[in-house]
């Protein structure tokens, strides 16, 4: 089976000004996570899509979707974690839990903060997972990255073409997922925020995927102006 | 929903940019595309200046087929390969639907193919079988321009179809004399054209001519002209020269120039002309029934794809566009995995 797991449980302390997450606030017409939970709606290879939000926005997202999304039959929510590896681990819990998962099963883990992802990209990220068991989305860094231990001189300054910049989605094996997190130390579980850092480390390969420089993430309230911009640009 | 479209914003630069569509119709995934003379023109600049500057920024490509992502109405399933119908009406009309001044048309009035989705009507779409060679279906629309062409002659034509003639040598006049040849078995197709290594390629014609070296005693029933631009004028003359009394010169040949006509001899013979331009739903099913029936012709049509490019960049583009404009025969075809 393939299941997406659209990871909303963050509550957006970069965002400032506001208490509603910012994956609530409006983009165009709608709230930012429906637009992001559209676009795996439409790929019917997804056989569940699950979406992990704060547990008091769990019924506000449920309405989002009756309201904006017609044929959301293959939708549900449920309640993310403290941390993002929390979040990602109450999705496989209840993967485990509901469905009879294979070796073959994967998961597609998605920023619901991302509503610009292309088909493309998760259509990408479902042959990788299949393939090569992990991916990234990744697009080459444009700018120059500079390494500062100390936050006040350069310690390094790495060959450039060696850089991506990490963009979601990222998609596992979920039973390969499962075995990695739930054999973490809770040190390293603190430390290793990525899912596709933990692969890393137990030295299993991630494949990359192409991202867009499209793709971004609505993090700071500039990326929701930016965005918002952009759309009312088509609407003129 | 939210779509990434990629634009042509000026000549030879591509854009990013965000689009919205609505979940209320056929969602496709663009698979196979190619690049049309008039998308050329957009990306060359060679369009006047006002009409850069009213069209562009636009998706360019009008011809491509995909695979069907989402149906809201339930008639194609996920995963159907579709030719994509670019013209599309709005509202009724008393002519065709390709000629009227309600329809608009993807990489003219609006955005083409290249994005990461598209949303068309139902009837936009009209499925092909798994088999069909993508390459070839990829420029289905362009062999629709010569079914619908043909199709109308076919009403028009009272004098016999013995023998038909086809100006231009390049991947219209193939297509046409290809059609010919299979709706007309007992008609004679010649080709008239300017580059011998082009000609050569019509080996299923009667007879390839250099257009500066025809026997002197030939004459045509009917002419299909696929020549376009400038030359377009010689090639008119010639076939007011060649052709017989009542029949039909076909223009398909686009010319940003007007184009002089002796109508002195027009009149005299009582000739007809009829344009060409674009295409309809029936055309297309046209199309699609006619490979189905021949698969023949896939061998044929193989040979206009010339040019084969995967698309996973913005730069990718360009570079098929480069490609393409430096190539005096045959279809690039862009393998959209952008």
């Amino acid at each position: 089976m393939i299941f997406a797991a659209i990871l909303a449980g963050g509550i957006g302390s970069r965002m400032g000004g506001t208490d509603i997450p910012k994956q609530f606030l409006t983009l165009g017409d709608k709230p930012v996570i429906v637009h992001t939970i559209e676009k795996f709606v439409i790929n019917e290879k997804i056989d569940k899509i699950i979406v992990l939000t704060p547990e008091n926005f769990i019924n506000h997202t449920i309405h989002l979707i009756e309201k904006h999304i017609p044929n959301a039959n293959d939708v549900i929510v449920i309640e993310g974690g403290e941390t993002r590896n929390d979040t990602l681990m109450n999705s496989i819990e209840y993967i485990k839990e509901n469905f009879g998962i294979d070796d073959e099963s994967i998961i597609i883990t998605h920023d619901s903060v991302r509503p610009f992802v292309t088909h493309r990209i998760i259509e990408d990220n479902i042959q990788a997972a299949r393939k090569y068991g992990a991916c990234d989305t990744v697009v080459p860094a444009t700018d120059t990255i500079v390494e500062s231990i100390n936050g006040e001189t350069i310690e390094s300054i790495p060959v450039r073409d060696y850089y991506y910049q990490g963009q979601t989605p990222q998609s596992f094996n979920v039973n390969k997922l499962f075995n990695l997190i739930t054999s973490l130390t809770e040190e390293e579980s603190n430390i290793l925020t990525d899912a596709c850092k933990i692969f890393t480390l137990k030295d299993e390969d991630v494949h990359l995927v192409d991202g867009e420089v499209t793709n971004i993430k609505i993090t700071y309230p500039y990326d929701l102006k930016l965005a918002n911009t952009i759309l009312e640009d088509i609407h003129d | 929903m939210i779509n990434i479209v990629y634009r042509l914003k000026s000549p030879k630069f591509f854009e990013e940019s965000i689009d919205e569509i609505e979940l209320d119709g056929v969602i496709v995934r663009p698979t196979y595309l190619s690049i049309c003379q008039a998308d050329q023109r957009y990306y060359q600049g060679s369009r006047p200046a006002e009409v850069l500057e009213k069209k562009l920024p636009m998706a360019l490509i009008h011809e491509g087929i995909g695979e069907v992502v989402y149906d809201s109405d339930g008639n194609f399933k996920s995963g159907d390969q579709v030719v994509m119908i670019p013209n599309t009406p709005f509202g009724e009309d008393v002519c065709r639907a390709n000629y009227s001044y309600n329809s608009k048309f993807r990489g003219s009035g609006f955005d083409g193919f290249t994005s990461d989705l598209i949303k068309l009507e139902s009837d936009r779409v009209v499925k092909i079988p798994e088999d069909f060679n993508p390459h070839v279906a990829a420029f289905i629309e362009l062999i629709s321009v010569a079914y619908q062409g043909i199709s109308k002659f076919d009403e028009l034509a009272i004098t016999p179809k013995d023998a038909l003639g086809v100006w231009g040598d390049g991947n219209l006049g193939f297509i046409t004399a290809l059609l010919l040849k299979e709706k007309f078995p007992d008609s004679k197709v010649y080709i008239f054209g300017k580059h011998l290594d082009n000609l050569n390629l019509f080996s299923f014609a009667d007879g390839i001519y250099q257009i500066h070296n025809v026997p002197a005693d030939l004459v045509i029933d009917h002419a299909f002209e696929c020549v376009g631009s400038s030359a377009s004028q010689s090639a008119i003359e010639q076939i007011i020269n060649l052709i017989n009394p009542q029949g039909i010169i076909n223009l398909f040949g686009v010319s940003e120039y007007p184009i002089p006509i002796n109508t002195r001899m027009v009149l005299e013979k009582g000739l007809t002309i009829q344009g060409n331009s674009r295409s309809e739903r029936e055309d297309f099913v046209g199309v699609v029934e006619t490979l189905k029936q021949n698969p023949k012709l896939f061998e044929y049509l193989e040979k206009l794809v010339t040019n084969t490019c995967e698309i996973h960049s913005l730069n990718d583009l360009k570079e098929a566009f480069d490609k393409d404009y430096i190539s005096n025969f045959g279809k690039t075809i862009l393998i959209w995995k952008k």
